[in-house]
């Protein structure tokens, strides 16, 4: 060694890069070769097992009762879970408000809603003519009424089941929204407290947009649930995407090929949907981590990248 | 002349721990006060009650001549409103020891959120005084940037320019270096006896005994929620009377 002059070693020529023979995995390469044949024997059975009959399949793809229940349920997803999350909010700011009444009657709906099977809460909201015959809007405990009409033309089988589904989902969505409002800094509301904002800006600028990243992952999950959910209503025969497929089954017989219609539709859609949510999390991430995570297609490019043998 | 702020026998109690008891002090116009003392030692609290994020239980508290958080008319009081208690609020800038930034924020967007949320402003004037007040605190360069792409002294920077955005009359830091790496401190404290110079009334609680030597006009030492000893901070620091006061130096210094 040279050290011994007492001076600082002037930068010496940078050393080669490393390289080594990477280490063996077998293993990997065995359970890849596992998953493949398995997988190549599934497809290789629906393929040729006559009794899928795709053609059928095919042929019921496009036609316009399975395109209408499509966006039937497209529809019936989005306006419940609106319904959903604006009540979600709203429950979740009255179980944390310092009114006891307030926080307790939010704590009794979500017990509600969240205690029965939404599939009952669909039947009760269709049948609720049964007890109330007649539904108006006026003075209470009897007082005159302004409008009202008869239970049965209020309570379409539409507004049931977005009632039914709708107000199920905003139990869920009050505690989601809750467990963000909470996972926010105590600082942040202090903060703006101390620049002067009320509650309502407090929460609406700086507590809800913070709350966001945690309130979005569930909630994308609630919407992909929603959507399979909104097939219960095929049992108040309002004709969504599995009400449609049934309702031509039950003529044709054809039960499993429109069951593979219709699941290949919830699948597309789920897709298309889980694809959405991740560029809103993305967007909700800014500021919170100094990189942003990659989009699918770098990712895609990476993994192929990492491939290539060294 | 009326003081910017008078305490008169405060007193603060969380449940059963009483952890204010019974101060009384002055602050006066374009003064800055340090107040010292162990942790623990309500110094914070008090802090807190000054802008009523912590209502107090008994004593007064004025501001610029107001009630903190009541008004009085004849021997009654009566509790503020709460958008009362915010536009009295906004008077005051306060800097907190973990900064509190907004993080879903750039900088530029931290320091305009005061005005155009509660005053108001127009966003285009809002960016241009925030940008000059940026400038100020010399992070012209990183107007855009999200505090989690910021040091902890540029952080606290932004969050003295954020509280100067509103243009209070009366700033309060709640120990602003307590949570940066010593060679961060400098800059924070730059920035802190720049705005002692051009006037501004502040309230310092710090463990930083060289800033309140050097920029304080006022030294308060509070121990177990009570004034110990307070005076110019030349005289207290170097001749302190109280043998709590001499501990705790002996300590620190």
């Amino acid at each position: 060694m040279t050290a011994a002059t007492g001076q600082e070693a002037a930068p010496a020529v940078r050393p080669d890069d490393i390289k080594a023979i990477p280490v063996r995995h077998p293993g990997r390469w065995i359970a890849a070769a596992v998953i493949l044949v398995l997988a190549a024997e599934i497809v290789y059975s629906m393929a040729t097992n006559p009794r899928f009959r795709w053609g059928i399949v095919g042929h019921y793809f496009f036609s316009s009762r399975i395109l209408h229940g499509l966006v039937v349920t497209l529809e019936l997803t989005a306006i419940a879970m609106v319904v959903g999350i604006t009540l979600g909010v709203v429950l979740a700011v009255m179980r944390l408000s310092p009114n006891p009444l307030v926080s307790t009657a939010s704590w009794f709906y979500i017990w509600l809603f969240r205690g029965t099977p939404v599939l009952v809460q669909l039947l009760f909201w269709e049948f609720i003519s049964a007890i109330y015959p007649r539904i108006g809007f006026g003075v209470p405990f009897g007082g005159p009424i302004f409008v009202h009409g008869s239970a049965n033309s209020v309570i379409t089988p539409f507004v049931a089941a977005i009632l039914g589904l709708g107000l199920n989902e905003a139990a869920y969505m009050a505690e989601i929204v809750r467990a963000g409002i909470i996972s926010v800094d105590e600082g942040q509301s202090e903060a703006a407290s101390a620049l002067g904002m009320t509650r309502l800006q407090t929460l609406g600028r700086i507590v809800l947009p913070q709350a966001m990243r945690v309130i979005i992952p569930p909630t994308g999950n609630e919407t992909i649930s929603m959507l399979k959910t909104s097939s219960l209503v095929s049992v108040i025969a309002y004709s969504e995407l599995l009400y449609s497929a049934q309702l031509i089954y039950s003529v044709n017989y054809d039960t499993i090929q429109l069951l593979i219609v219709a699941s290949v539709w919830y699948l597309i859609v789920t897709s298309v949907l889980s694809f959405g949510q991740y560029y809103v999390e993305r967007y909700f991430a800014r500021g919170s981590s100094r990189m942003l995570p990659d989009t699918p297609a770098q990712r895609l490019v990476r993994n192929l990248k990492s491939i290539r043998p060294h | 002349m009326s003081a910017m702020v008078t305490a008169e026998g405060v007193h603060k109690s969380f449940g059963r721990l009483e952890v204010l008891k019974g101060i009384s002090l002055e602050v006066q116009p374009g003064e800055v006060m340090c107040i010292l003392g162990p942790s623990g030692s309500g110094k914070s609290t008090f802090l807190r009650c000054i802008n009523h994020l912590e209502k107090i239980n008994s004593g007064r508290l004025w501001v610029d001549g107001e009630l903190v958080g009541y008004r009085q008319a004849g021997d009654k009081l009566y509790e503020l409103r709460d958008s009362e208690v915010c536009s009295k609020r906004a008077e005051i800038g306060m800097v907190f020891q973990r900064f509190n930034l907004f993080p879903h924020m750039t900088a530029l967007e931290n320091v305009t959120s005061g005005p155009v949320c509660v005053r108001n402003v127009p966003k285009g004037d809002a960016r241009k005084r925030g940008r000059e007040l940026l400038d100020r605190v010399g992070l012209a360069d990183k107007v855009d940037s999200y505090p989690s792409q910021l040091s902890g002294g540029q952080q606290q920077r932004v969050a003295i320019a954020r509280a100067l955005a509103m243009q209070p009359k009366l700033m309060l830091f709640d120990e602003p270096t307590s949570a940066l790496d010593p060679e961060l401190v400098g800059e924070v404290l730059d920035v802190m006896r720049q705005l002692a110079g051009e006037g501004m009334t502040m309230v310092v609680v710090t463990h930083e005994i060289g800033f309140a030597r050097e920029v304080g006009d006022a030294l308060v030492f509070m121990d177990g929620g009570v004034v110990v000893e307070s005076g110019p901070p030349r005289e207290v620091l170097a001749n302190p009377r109280h043998e709590r006061t001499q501990a705790f130096l002996s300590k620190v210094l």
